[in-house]
């Protein structure tokens, strides 16, 4: 079983913690000048999402946590599961609903996503930080409008909901950050 | 360059501003300790025998050469305080120094494994003197800098009495547990067992009471006698180590005594310490007998404080990070 001491943490470091895979985010050594040395350590829950802090005496050692991100192709969804494919080797996992949670309002097919591996199966997945969709439903465009205040729902390919400029119309391309779910333009070729 | 490589990043960490304030801080140290006639000395960074706190872990070095043909273990001083005294029991009158001290095992936002104490002793001062001393050392120094004011004293038991509810010397460590659980969300720290009281308190210390305090700036007193390190114990209802701390700016900022002169108390604590260690699993130090030997001959009443000159301009430039007021922090040397 590989381990980790706390002289070894830093960002983004793999361990496990009440038995579920997390990963360190910030890790700050507190020591009073004659006395005990902690660590307090912010963490996020791989499988939950959820951020904690812990704290840890220094010198203690934690189990490492077998996590492995790679880059994957999003393939389809039969509804029940999100199905990926490595590009090299060209084999497939297939991550549910817990997994994909909310990254399959941006999924689609041919992107390449984050996938979080722990023990060989998905935990969870990052879609890229910009995709590129088509609206399949809005208010029809307003001719002349330019400045994009205000804006309106369009609703996406992938059914998820963005604020579009009053300008945009039903199957136009749009480029959307999915880290903050805002529209960014319209997409180029 | 053929052959030679150029580090990414040479630059150093501070500013060429921060530069120009660590220079100025110094000068007013000085002065301010020339104009009150206190002298400044200069002590070795390398000596035979190192500190047996078991919180302190020292750097160790060989010396081979001359006098030493199969090699001397020297260490790394963790703090001058030894040599001081030394001087101090041979009639240095009241002393201080800016010197470069090391410690294994520290780095994070306020430590570095290499840095910058000034530390000075006043023979006739108690602790409480003393503490007047350091007040007016900070209004001068940070004159024009940031608005220091004098600092709030209160003793460590009313500390966590006021904060906490907990009695620092009659609470047993499940009232310790208790409150680690409820107040800090921590449930098990399985390093940290029942027998361990000044961890638990150190854990308070660190989590609930410092953070609470934020900048305000404050003297605690009179600590528990575990923890006494070099200060001399004052009996009474609670016995209490005369041991001060100075928090300003959100970092422990100094560390003082009202200075212990027996030479038998010393060498037991010691002795007691490096039980600790080897107990702990830390190596045994060798413990600096020339020190003994100084108190036994007699070192005057006096105390003596420690003040972390780069965390002093953290609070003077408001840093944040203790890498930004150095010239070359760890991860630039």
């Amino acid at each position: 079983m590989a381990t980790y001491s706390t002289n070894e943490f830093k960002g983004g470091l793999k361990i496990m913690l009440d038995n579920d895979p997390c990963s360190i985010i910030e890790n700050e050594f507190v020591k009073p000048g004659k006395g005990q040395a902690f660590n307090r350590v912010k963490i996020r829950n791989l499988k939950t999402g959820r951020v904690i802090e812990r704290t840890f005496k220094s010198g203690e050692t934690v189990e490492a946590a077998d996590v492995m991100e790679t880059d994957m192709q999003y393939l389809y969804s039969d509804g029940e599961f999100w199905h990926f494919m490595d590009p090299d080797s060209y084999e497939q996992i297939a991550a549910g609903e817990a997994a994909v949670a909310e990254a399959k309002k941006w999924l689609k097919e041919q992107d390449s996503c984050l996938v979080t591996l722990w023990d060989g199966v998905p935990i969870s997945i990052t879609p890229p930080n910009f995709v590129e969709l088509e609206v399949t439903e809005t208010d029809p465009g307003v001719r002349g409008d330019t400045s994009g205040g205000g804006g309106k729902p369009a609703t996406l390919q992938t059914g998820a909901v963005v604020r579009v400029p009053l300008f945009i119309d039903v199957g136009e391309i749009v480029k959307v950050d999915t880290r903050t779910g805002e529209y960014v333009g319209r997409a180029r070729d | 360059m053929p052959g030679t490589d150029i580090p990414a990043d040479w630059r150093p960490g501070a500013s060429k501003k921060v530069l120009l304030l660590r220079a100025t801080v110094m000068a007013r140290i000085r002065g301010f300790f020339h104009e009150r006639n206190v002298l400044e000395v200069d002590t070795p960074q390398l000596a035979s025998a190192a500190t047996t706190d078991p919180a302190i872990d020292s750097f160790q070095t060989d010396y081979t050469g001359p006098g030493a043909a199969h090699g001397k273990p020297l260490y790394l001083c963790s703090s001058p305080e030894f040599f001081m005294k030394r001087l101090l029991a041979a009639g240095s009158g009241a002393i201080f120094q800016l010197a470069h001290v090391f410690r294994n095992g520290e780095h994070g936002a306020r430590h570095n494994p290499e840095f910058m104490m000034l530390e000075w002793y006043r023979p006739g001062f108690d602790h409480h003197a003393l503490m007047d001393e350091i007040d007016d050392l900070l209004v001068e120094v940070l004159d024009g800098l940031v608005d220091y004011r004098a600092a709030r004293r209160i003793g460590y038991r009313d500390w966590f009495l006021e904060e906490t509810g907990l009695d620092p010397w009659l609470d047993d460590t499940c009232a310790f547990r208790g409150f680690a659980s409820e107040k800090l969300g921590i449930e098990t720290l399985p390093a940290l067992d029942d027998t361990d009281r000044d961890g638990w308190l150190d854990l308070v210390v660190t989590h609930w009471l410092e953070p609470r305090l934020g900048h305000k700036t404050q003297f605690v007193y009179d600590y528990p006698p575990s923890q006494a390190s070099l200060a001399r114990v004052r009996n009474g209802r609670y016995p209490v180590a005369e041991r001060f701390e100075l928090y300003a700016g959100g970092v422990e900022l100094a560390n003082g005594f009202h200075e212990l002169t027996d030479a038998k108390e010393q060498a037991q604590r010691f002795e007691a310490e490096n039980r600790c260690r080897v107990q702990r699993g830390q190596a045994e130090m060798p413990v600096d007998a020339a020190l003994i030997g100084a108190l036994a001959h007699g070192l005057p009443e006096c105390s003596g404080v420690a003040l972390g000159f780069d965390r002093l301009l953290m609070l003077a430039t408001g840093a944040s990070a203790i890498d930004a007021v150095m010239p070359f922090g760890l991860d630039h040397v």
